[in-house]
């Protein structure tokens, strides 16, 4: 109130002291927030430059070591003449494909649990809390987990064992996109089917997890596409193997765990066929992770 | 309406229609128990996941106990670790996770600040749903990609453009000069923490974003309304509205980077050696190290003590994270009681 009559009592056609010191703070927090907007503009090029230089540099290098024999041939010798992929594509594929089958099943189930019979009760937000703690776990300890439990017992890497780690680790992926999926379903559908003299697992399999559906998918397709890069489980559980295997109960070629071995080396051939199986990897994970987001956005 | 169907319609449906006069449909007692094993199913799952957490933990002390007999706590100072004289002790790795940890949220956070600022209140509309994406894109990419493409594209570029000058301009400058000590190759902590910085920031950026989105448009515009720049309301109404979330996604960031295996493994040179405090030294992380000598262990102390580091990872991770947790869902419950 002291101000605003200073001010009127001083006013003059020649702006007085106390103006021209207002004045001069608007124009200095209008430069702050230029500077502000302009750092924060800066920020999202930043990320973006980041982004495109990854993924340029993946595709350049990438595209010049795909050729055919990267999908026929097996992992070659150190400077060897020809070699592929073959095999590693093989084991991965296969590893990350039954991890995903394993996981799915545990996934859905426990965020159905969340979502439908323990939203308020002590278990069930002591499991949501943990399971957000899995979420973002180092995956490397579970893979220790898994050589402890699985690998020291039978006394040899398996495939099996990669399978259970990757298991692992989409476990917590799909029971958060379900429970978060179910709880997006009206009541109102449940209580129109418990009208009825629906029993409760039949409301939940039939009405809830239904329209549910679009979301969970999208959530299992995310979880692949989580555990077909990881590699940090696979290096005490699958390990590696310079052969095609298809046996689960022996060590198995993985794309992940090659690509490791290769970039690390010297040799040129090895370096050549790590760009391009870190170019399919990455390929494939973005074409999901696109493929997921459109499903889901046309569903709802 | 019946008159205007053909009859047949009626039969179409293939669920039985039950007659008022007759029997109730017997499907529904045909499954009296599938209830009670659906629940147990759903139940067990939820258990299951409790027991995951449970026995990593008791697989991880089990096998790091020899480790824990020999040296105690004092495992957490000692900085020797000699396979071959099997003596191990975890100073240098925990600096080394501490140390890349620290380096990458200190690029991080600014920035993501600054997208989150960028994609609430600047960006055009048509433009934010491409950019917001593009950041999630990043966070899908593997870490096995951000690995070999920082040892084989970025760390040449990091010696030759960053390193290299930095040390003709503070090689001497007494203060500085051990930061910047050691060969420029490119590898060590320095470009470790640069790259867990590039992973993190898509996580801490979409957190920020989606908190920001919280903030009542009613604080926002009363703000406005008086005159504020596009500044001040995000940082002097936004950013106390949101302070917890923001702290959370922080916090989540951290846990990431902490328990980062490959592009670590990758770019922070894998030397067990601690030489002073310098950013261009090859180093090790706790998960580096890990993934470099747990396979080849042999059982006894040094596995003992690989399994001893990954108990003490998994608590500093298991600690940040559900403090990360917490502040998120205090946020959250903030945000209900006010709205």
């Amino acid at each position: 109130m002291n101000t605003v009559t200073t001010t009127s009592s001083s006013a003059a056609p020649a702006p007085s002291p106390l103006q021209a010191g207002r004045l001069a703070k608007a124009r200095a927090r209008r430069r702050v927030n230029a500077v502000a907007l302009t750092l924060s503009m800066a920020a999202m090029a930043f990320g973006l430059f980041w982004l495109i230089w990854i993924l340029v540099e993946t595709f350049r290098l990438g595209l010049g070591g795909l050729t055919w024999s990267v999908l026929t041939e097996m992992t070659p010798a150190p400077q060897a003449e020809v070699g592929g992929l073959a095999n590693a594509l093989f084991g991965s594929l296969l590893i990350v494909t039954l991890a995903t089958f394993v996981g799915t099943p545990v996934g859905v189930l426990a965020g159905i649990y969340l979502a439908e019979y323990g939203q308020k009760t002590w278990l069930g937000s002591v499991t949501r809390f943990i399971n957000d703690i899995l979420l973002s776990a180092p995956s490397i300890v579970i893979g220790l987990f898994i050589y402890a439990v699985v690998v020291a017992r039978f006394k040899t890497y398996s495939g099996w064992a990669g399978v259970l780690a990757l298991a692992l680790i989409v476990i917590p992926v799909v029971i958060r996109t379900t429970e978060n999926m179910l709880s997006l379903i009206p009541n109102a559908l449940r209580e129109a089917a418990y009208a009825l003299g629906t029993p409760k697992w039949r409301v939940i399999s039939s009405v809830t997890l239904k329209a549910a559906r679009a979301g969970v998918m999208t959530g299992v397709l995310l979880a692949f596409a989580r555990i077909a890069g990881e590699t940090a489980p696979l290096l005490f559980t699958a390990l590696s193997n310079q052969f095609w295997s298809a046996n689960l109960a022996g060590p198995m070629a993985n794309l992940p765990v090659t690509i490791f071995k290769f970039a690390m080396s010297p040799y040129e051939n090895w370096q050549k066929l790590a760009w391009a199986g870190v170019f399919l990897i990455t390929l494939g994970v973005l074409a999901l992770n696109i493929f997921a987001r459109v499903v889901f956005r046309n569903k709802h | 309406m019946a008159a205007t169907l053909p009859a047949s319609h009626y039969h179409q449906d293939e669920m039985p229609r039950s007659d008022p006069l007759g029997q109730p449909p017997s499907a529904r007692r045909t499954t009296p128990w599938a209830d009670t094993v659906f629940s147990l199913l759903a139940h067990g799952a939820a258990i299951l996941t409790l027991l995951l957490l449970a026995g990593i933990i008791v697989s991880l002390v089990i096998g790091a106990a020899p480790a824990i007999r020999e040296y105690g706590l004092s495992f957490l100072w000692r900085s020797e670790w000699d396979p071959v004289k099997d003596q191990y002790g975890g100073l240098v790795m925990i600096y080394g996770t501490l140390a890349t940890s620290a380096i990458a949220l200190l690029i991080a956070v600014p920035v993501s600040f600054g997208i989150a600022l960028f994609l609430t209140e600047l960006s055009p509309n048509w433009l934010r749903r491409p950019l917001g994406v593009a950041i999630e894109l990043l966070a899908a990419v593997p870490s096995i990609v951000y690995g070999m493409w920082g040892l084989l594209v970025f760390s040449p570029v990091l010696s030759e453009y960053v390193q290299q000058p930095l040390q003709a301009l503070f090689g001497n400058t007494p203060g500085l000069k051990g930061l910047v000590s050691g060969a420029p190759v490119g590898i060590g902590i320095l470009s470790a923490g640069i790259i867990l910085a590039i992973m993190i920031i898509p996580f801490i950026a979409a957190v920020m974003r989606d908190v920001f989105e919280v903030t009542p448009a009613m604080l926002k515009e009363s703000a406005y309304g008086l005159g504020s720049t596009t500044w001040e309301v995000v940082f002097k109404v936004v950013l106390p509205y949101t302070k917890t979330g923001v702290i959370g996604g922080i916090m989540l960031g951290l846990g990431r980077a902490l328990g980062e295996t490959m592009a670590v493994t990758f770019v922070i040179g894998n030397a067990n050696q601690l030489n002073g405090a310098s950013l261009f030294e090859a180093a090790n992380s706790i998960t580096s190290v890990l993934a470099n000598e747990f396979a080849e262990a042999s059982e006894g102390l040094h596995q003992a003590s690989l399994l001893y580091l990954a108990l003490v990872l998994f608590f500093i991770t298991f600690v940040v994270l559900a403090a990360s947790k917490l502040l998120l869902a205090q946020l959250k419950k903030g945000e209900g009681s006010r709205s």
